[in-house]
């Protein structure tokens, strides 16, 4: 097994006939996620390399069985799409859109929270099962199908993650990347949840950043409820107090969100923290053994 | 868990915050994220009925002058407008009796003060000792101050919602009363398609001992401030202190308001009130370009994409000994024009002692970067040392170019290597 999304996950692609969303559905369709289809407003009827195109997310549901689609539409219609694909009864939604206004995410938060779909993002790389299925921008060819979850606030550093224990041989569950904007759909707890009642995965991998306070409530929760073995990284050591780090959270003010407050958090839980990007993997590998 | 700290954190978030991400994948090239003067700030309150007093932005202290017989000849207040707080406690440097905020009892005196601000540079807590060249003041009626209290409203991040906060103490760091006394941070939380509810009012007045004709006027205030915090999609609007006056008039003393630059794009009347002045020129340079720059004081600069990974490499040239100078992330669709006005930003900083670029390409390709590399070596030229780490996207082919190239490259073949590399060729 794995979390979120397998082989049988049907897929469509939101903003399909833009030119992101039409690269990424087609790397993701070559990595072997089952595509089903996209939906492009006023676009219904068409065809993008073979993949139909509806008007809207209800049709594409209704004519392709999907129950997953992943977000390119640009950030001012982003809040509309998530509420489009919930309205659907999407179950997995993965928005990579940067850029979405923080006061419509507040509106989406509440209506995804009342519904039975998951929000993955916004501003996020998306989702992938190593051999699967992948729903997102992520480099396919660093992954392997393993036993360590991977989640993270940031893209590329996931990536870093992943390839670390790609390298090490432990391969991958599950890697989600939760995206680096204030207000996102699923938050660390929620995954730390689904990993641990997960067979496939024996260990879980969380990529943190400074900022906000995620973190420190992750590490209370897996102090409490995870007895699988977590390793963890804080991105932003050295970064200087009041200067933000390119996602909108990353910031260190007034002396909070420091990351030597996040590593004493983690630590406290438990948690093998890892004291160079360049360690995650190893840092992965230390959990286990000490498990 | 989640007490004062998750909204007040927010609240300090933003508050302190000097940079926004920009994107590259859907949304065209970012600015920085946008804070306003205290001038413009009530002009906008006024307009969304927000009470404020009457006040005029002036440029030269004849100016002042004028502005305070406009104002009736009373008492007036002259503010420094720069963006930043603690401008009341702050002063010029070389003349600690010049305070960023003036109370003038003559034109004389408004002149004076003026004249004392405007084109000098104001130390406040939040400026850095270097301080901030003041460029405009505001000269505003004084009024019969009764109380002084504090008003901000956030999105808290542990309950994603709005929240506004309120405290009776007024006027003081905010930050210091979270600490100390977190138990008079009064908040509610509120929906942005309703607004603040009236019962909410009442018991935030209740909370702040406000009865009478003064309750009437917190709701005509707070219900206006939540309304105005959505409507310009604000990431932070603070009033410190907001007064209640003699004859039970709630009214801003103060206008602290920043917006979230992702939701510009419906606010495109906002622009205007942009003051590039009050920003780093490396920064608006990167903003310009779609590109996420922070300078710092270090001499290794470094090109990655990604704000995680870029901060993580960062902290691995730290780790391994190495002062980064800058924080740059090209962001995950960064073309070649993009990365070449990069590299042009970091090799124009005079500290910069080397350049390390690390890329994992997902969206971003190996060879997009290798090609801006070997342009920007042409047109700019590496005098200084250069790490390069590839990988992902389309690496083989973008190490191959850059081995073919006349550019001198040192190749890395981790994050560890690559650290090491650059911290050993700049020591």
């Amino acid at each position: 097994m794995s979390i979120l999304v397998d082989k049988n996950t049907k897929v469509i692609c939101q903003g399909i006939t833009g030119n992101a969303g039409k690269f990424h559905a087609m790397g993701c369709r070559d990595y072997g996620t089952q595509l089903v289809g996209g939906v492009t407003p006023g676009k219904g009827g068409q065809d993008v390399e073979g993949m139909p195109v509806f008007d809207t997310v209800e049709e594409a549901v209704e004519q392709t069985g999907a129950d997953a689609t992943m977000i390119f539409v640009p950030p001012p219609f982003t809040a509309d799409a998530i509420l489009e694909a919930v309205d659907a009864g999407i179950k997995i939604i993965a928005a990579i859109t940067e850029g979405v206004p923080v006061i419509d995410m507040v509106r989406v938060y509440e209506k995804v929270k009342a519904s039975n779909s998951i929000l993955i993002g916004p501003n996020c790389p998306g989702l992938i099962t190593p051999g699967e299925c992948k729903i997102g921008i992520m480099p396919g060819y660093i992954h392997t199908p393993g036993k360590i979850g991977v989640m993270s606030r940031s893209g590329t550093l996931t990536y870093e993650a992943v390839w670390q224990t790609s390298n090490l041989k432990l391969g991958q569950s599950t890697c989600v990347g939760l995206g680096g904007d204030p207000i996102v759909g699923t938050n660390y707890i929620d995954l730390f949840k689904l990993y641990q009642e997960d067979d496939q995965t024996e260990a879980i991998l969380m990529i943190g950043e400074i900022g906000g306070s995620a973190e420190e409530e992750a590490a209370a929760y897996v102090k409490e409820h995870v007895t699988k073995p977590v390793a963890a990284f804080i991105a932003g050591r050295t970064a200087p107090p009041g200067k933000r780090m390119g996602h909108a959270g990353a910031i260190i003010s007034g002396g909070k969100g420091t990351a030597e407050e996040k590593v004493a958090a983690l630590e406290d839980a438990g948690i093998v923290v890892a004291p160079s990007p360049a360690e995650m993997g190893e840092a992965v590998m230390k959990a286990i053994k000490q498990a | 868990m989640a007490a004062p700290w998750s909204v007040l954190g927010m609240q300090r978030i933003f508050c302190g915050c000097v940079i926004e991400p920009h994107s590259t994948l859907t949304r065209p090239a970012g600015f920085v994220l946008m804070k306003i003067h205290e001038y413009q700030g009530k002009e906008l309150f006024r307009a969304a009925g927000v009470p404020v007093l009457e006040g005029h932005m002036v440029t030269t202290p004849e100016e002042a002058a004028a502005a305070y017989e406009k104002l009736g000849g009373k008492i007036a207040v002259v503010k420094a407008q720069i963006h930043a707080g603690g401008r009341g406690k702050g002063n010029i440097i070389d003349n600690p009796d010049q305070k960023g905020v003036v109370l003038c009892k003559s034109a004389d005196e408004a002149k004076a003060a003026a004249a004392g601000l405007l084109g000098n540079k104001l130390v406040t807590i939040q400026t850095g000792p270097e301080g901030q060249t003041v460029g405009k003041v505001f000269v505003e009626a004084g009024c019969d101050i009764a109380r002084e209290l504090y008003l901000g409203i956030v999105v808290d991040r542990v309950t994603c919602k709005p929240v506004l906060m309120v405290s009776t103490e007024g006027g003081v760091e905010i930050e210091k009363v979270a600490e100390e006394t977190p138990e008079l941070i009064h908040k509610e939380a509120f929906d942005p398609a309703i607004g603040l509810e009236a019962f909410q009012v009442r018991k935030l007045c209740k909370k702040l001992g406000i009865e009478g004709p003064a309750a009437k006027s917190a709701f005509k205030f707070m219900t206006a401030m939540c309304r105005f915090f959505i409507d310009y999609d604000c990431a932070l609007a603070e009033v410190n202190p907001l007064v209640i006056t003699g004859s039970g008039e709630m009214i801003a003393l103060d206008a602290k308001i920043t917006f979230d630059e992702n939701a510009m794009f419906r606010h495109q009347d906002l622009e205007s009130l942009r003051d590039l002045s009050e920003e780093e020129e490396s920064e608006i340079r990167a903003g310009k370009a779609g590109l996420s720059y922070v300078k710092l004081d270090g001499n290794i600069a470094c090109l990655v994409n990604g704000a995680g990974l870029a901060m993580s490499t960062m902290d691995i040239i730290k780790y391994h000994g190495g002062e980064p100078a800058n924080f740059l992330d090209v962001g995950g669709g960064a073309n070649a024009a993009q990365v070449t006005e990069a590299f042009r930003i970091l090799l124009s900083d005079e500290n910069c002692k080397g350049v390390l670029v690390n890329i994992f390409g997902g969206i971003a390709r190996c060879t997009t970067i290798a090609s801006a590399l070997i342009e920007a070596s042409k047109e700019v030229g590496f005098n200084v040392p250069l790490v390069v780490r590839l990988e992902g996207t389309e690496v083989e082919e973008g190490r191959k170019m850059l081995e073919d190239s006349d550019v001198d490259v040192i190749t890395a073949v981790d994050l560890t290597d690559a650290a090491k590399k650059i911290v050993a060729a700049t020591a």
